[in-house]
């Protein structure tokens, strides 16, 4: 993975310094509230219900057992023993003082981390495919990719007061684990028929109020292309993307409102004007990135088969591994999600156990996913058994990777600001409801979001929970059919809100529905829904 | 129906309740602030130490304050999934 | 209102800004709006001295093409950012090709230069004369 040389140290210990110094004046009153909100939230500082909270950056969902200890280490040290893995590959601190991060921060820059541009309207942190040079089914490695775009969007000073939060994807396969469609820009590797790897370039996706699926504006942009094209993207959103009304200012607006074809023709012209000014770094500096990217030394004679006697064991390898291109290897998820737990959350202890697996086990590299679980990539089969008896002793070896019980959730009105219900608690509920039968139920998809800004993805979700306010009630909407992978499609709402057993009911009778209705137990629900459509659902919910 | 003002402490971002000559961490020790209510958000605000100073609606009871929102009441108590973080002030059921 | 803070050497040139609607050929000073299109102005970059860009309130980011553009275009004369701006986004400024601040509220010089100073490297080319990391790192033999 990569390492930082010592530019890249430079400038994290050169925005610690900043922050430092914005912090003591702002306790000292020297900066208004007013100028310095927009300071810490573009040092990822959020001030929610209890406390501030911190989002630290993990770019393309990538840290190293040093990283991860540093980050269990962030938990104890300055917050109340936890930390929150995010649907965009990051790592939120719920208990933080301002007062502490400055030393927070530099602790995390220690081992070349930071919390730049995790807030605020600018270019997120990049995510990518959680399965990255480990999976089989991808044409190159997508982060060396998203890391040449990480550098190049931090601290970019035209693109630092966007009209609104700026979020992109990298995915090196046509097995999309990374959402490209709902981002506000997605990009795929392909190959053209001379073999050389190209973009293809998708804008305008996104959930929230409006939600849409990006639209390819380039099928094949070449490499030597990437930045000054992604520029011209930018500044065609920066000049014209819309100011007066937050709910109204994310690209996908402006695509939509322009068309595809005319957005992608103004990016076009905008990119003949700014391709010769030299935007574009020399072919080396994407191999030098790439270099660092160098899968792990692997064992061709590592042993295939396994002793799966073990019960817990076999369903275990069976759900939570997956295929590696590497025959003697797997790569292990890790759930976040036991039933009845918070999901996403993990203990500093379990963090320092992950850390330890890792390195022992898993080529010192762990995965976030944008589920909220954790990977470890490289993992030999032979050692299958002694990592899952690790987890199942740490409590994290529950099998249920994108079964019933994987249920992303937001963090919600239990610690949010913009929420207007609590998710946590109905994704709990439901975990533990459905678990007994997750295993008939095969792959099946539910997020549940807080409030209409969709952190939870609910219109990404097979079946997608939206909770809201009414009349000062927490109510909650059952939406059905999303999906978030190469076959996206948004979640429809199916009629009238529950309260909070009533959303918890409503889902188990679309779940018996299902049953019924399915043309063998293998056909997913997702894949029924789009067979018989909504109304069977409807009428089995509403009667 | 009683306000009371509530705000986030600047430095570390704790909730704090008026309680009438200086805030407090918890909802019992909080004042119904009334009419003067405005009045104190002007005075306290242009000093810039507590943030979203704000008044909310609350009922009294026998046990104290409840707070008519629910966002109000986790923020009185803390997350409702993590009842080892509860403040005293009301139970986690209340929620 | 505060002073204007100035990184230029030579003489400002004080003559009013008008409005780019009232914009006449050989006017040496303009004024865009947030939303104005800069590029309007490229057949007259000879003829004008100063050009002054809006930023009426915090949040908002079109200045930062707008100047950018016109330092693309060559434009070589001051480029003034005026409205609401603190000294935290000077080097987002300079670096966007402002060399000149009007701010609402009084920027204190000294902070400002040690805004300036804060990064000793930048990572992507603008219109400033800072070498981009990735040129650092790739010159001959390096």
């Amino acid at each position: 993975m990569y390492r930082y040389d010592e530019y890249d140290q430079a400038i994290v210990d050169a925005r610690v310094a900043e922050f430092r110094d914005q912090v003591e004046r702002r306790l000292k009153n020297e900066i208004s509230e007013e100028a310095f909100k927009p300071l810490r939230l573009m040092n990822g500082l959020y001030l929610q219900l209890h406390a501030y909270m911190l989002r630290v950056a993990i770019p393309y969902g990538t840290v190293d057992s040093r990283q991860m200890r540093m980050l269990a280490h962030i938990a104890r040290r300055y917050d109340r023993g936890y930390g929150h893995f995010t649907t965009r590959q990051n790592i939120q601190y719920n208990w933080m003082k301002l007062e502490e991060m400055p030393d927070l921060l530099a602790d995390l820059a220690s081992v070349e981390m930071h919390a730049f541009q995790t807030s605020g309207n600018c270019i997120r942190n990049i995510s990518s495919d959680q399965f990255a040079a480990a999976a089989a089914d991808e044409i190159a490695d997508p982060r060396p990719y998203a890391e040449l775009l990480r550098q190049w969007s931090t601290l970019h000073p035209e693109f630092s007061f966007l009209p609104r939060k700026f979020k992109i994807a990298v995915t090196g396969s046509t097995i999309d684990r990374a959402a490209i469609k709902l981002h506000d820009i997605g990009l795929e590797l392909v190959q053209n028929d001379a073999g050389e790897i190209g973009l293809k370039v998708l804008v305008g996706g996104g959930m929230g109020r409006t939600p849409m699926l990006a639209h390819v504006i380039r099928e094949f942009l070449p490499v030597a292309d990437y930045l000054s094209y992604m520029e011209a993207i930018l500044r065609v959103y920066n000049r014209h993307g819309r100011r007066d009304n937050i709910y109204k200012a994310r690209i996908k607006i402006l695509v939509n409102d322009l068309g595809a074809a005319e957005f992608a023709r103004q990016v076009e012209e905008e990119w003949a004007l700014v391709k010769p000014l030299g935007l574009d770094p020399p072919p080396s500096e994407l191999a030098r990135i790439a270099a660092h990217f160098a899968p792990p030394v692997l064992d061709a004679n590592a042993p295939v088969s396994i002793d799966l006697s073990n019960p817990d064991f076999a369903n275990w390898v069976t759900v939570n591994t997956h295929p590696h291109k590497a025959p003697g290897y797997a790569i292990v998820t890790i759930s976040l999600k036991a039933p009845g737990e918070i999901p996403g959350d993990a203990s500093a202890d379990q963090m320092d156990i992950i850390a330890d697996l890792a390195q022992r086990y898993a080529g010192d590299e762990i995965r976030v996913t944008h589920a909220q679980n954790l990977v470890l990539p490289h993992v030999r089969r032979a050692d299958l058994f002694d990592v899952w008896q690790v987890l199942v002793s740490a409590g994290l070896a529950t099998a249920n990777l994108d079964r019933a019980s994987d249920i992303i959730s937001c963090p919600g009105l239990d610690y949010c600001t913009l929420a207007n219900a609590r998710s946590i608690p109905i994704a709990q509920k439901l975990a533990v409801k459905l678990a007994p039968q997750e295993a008939d139920l095969g792959e099946l998809k539910i997020k549940v979001s807080g409030c209409i800004n969709g952190c939870g993805h609910h219109h990404a979700g097979h079946i997608g929970i939206l909770g809201v306010d009414r009349k000062g009630e927490e109510n909650y909407q059952l939406l059905l059919g999303g999906s978030g992978a190469e076959d996206a499609t948004l979640a429809k709402i199916l009629g009238p809100g529950f309260d909070e057993n009533g959303i918890v009911t409503a889902v188990e009778k679309v779940i018996t529905r299902y049953k019924t209705l399915r043309a063998d137990p293998a056909e997913r629900f997702l894949d029924t829904y789009r067979r018989v459509g909504a109304e069977p659902f409807k009428e089995a919910v509403y009667g | 129906m009683p306000r009371l003002l509530t705000g986030n402490r600047l430095e570390t971002g704790d909730v704090l309740w008026w309680a009438g000559s200086d805030w407090s961490l918890h909802l019992k020790d909080a004042v119904a602030v009334d009419d003067e209510g405005e009045a104190l958000i002007a005075r306290l605000a242009p000093q810039e130490r507590i943030n979203d100073l704000v008044l909310i609606d609350v009922d009294a009871t026998e046990n104290g304050w409840r707070p008519r929102s629910t966002r109000e009441r986790v923020r009185a108590v803390g997350p409702s999934v993590r009842p080892d973080f509860a403040l005293p002030s009301l139970p986690v059921e209340a929620i | 209102m505060a002073e204007v803070y100035r990184l230029r050497a030579d003489p400002e040139h004080t003559a009013p800004a008008v409005p780019l609607a009232e914009y006449q050929p050989g006017g040496t000073a303009v004024r865009l709006e947030a939303g104005d299109d800069a590029r309007l102005l490229i057949p007259h970059l000879g003829a004008l001295r100063r050009i002054d860009i809006a930023f009426p309130k915090f949040r908002e980011g079109r200045g930062y093409s707008s100047a950018r553009i016109l330092r693309e275009a060559g434009f070589m004369g001051e480029i003034r950012a005026f409205g609401v701006l603190y000294v935290d986004q000077l080097m987002f400024l300079v670096r966007a090709g402002f060399d000149a601040v009007l701010p609402e509220t009084p920027i204190d010089p000294v902070v400002a230069e040690q805004t300036l100073k804060r990064f000793p490297f930048v990572y992507m080319k603008a219109t400033d004369k800072a070498q981009p990391i990735w040129a650092l790192r790739n010159r001959a033999g390096a």
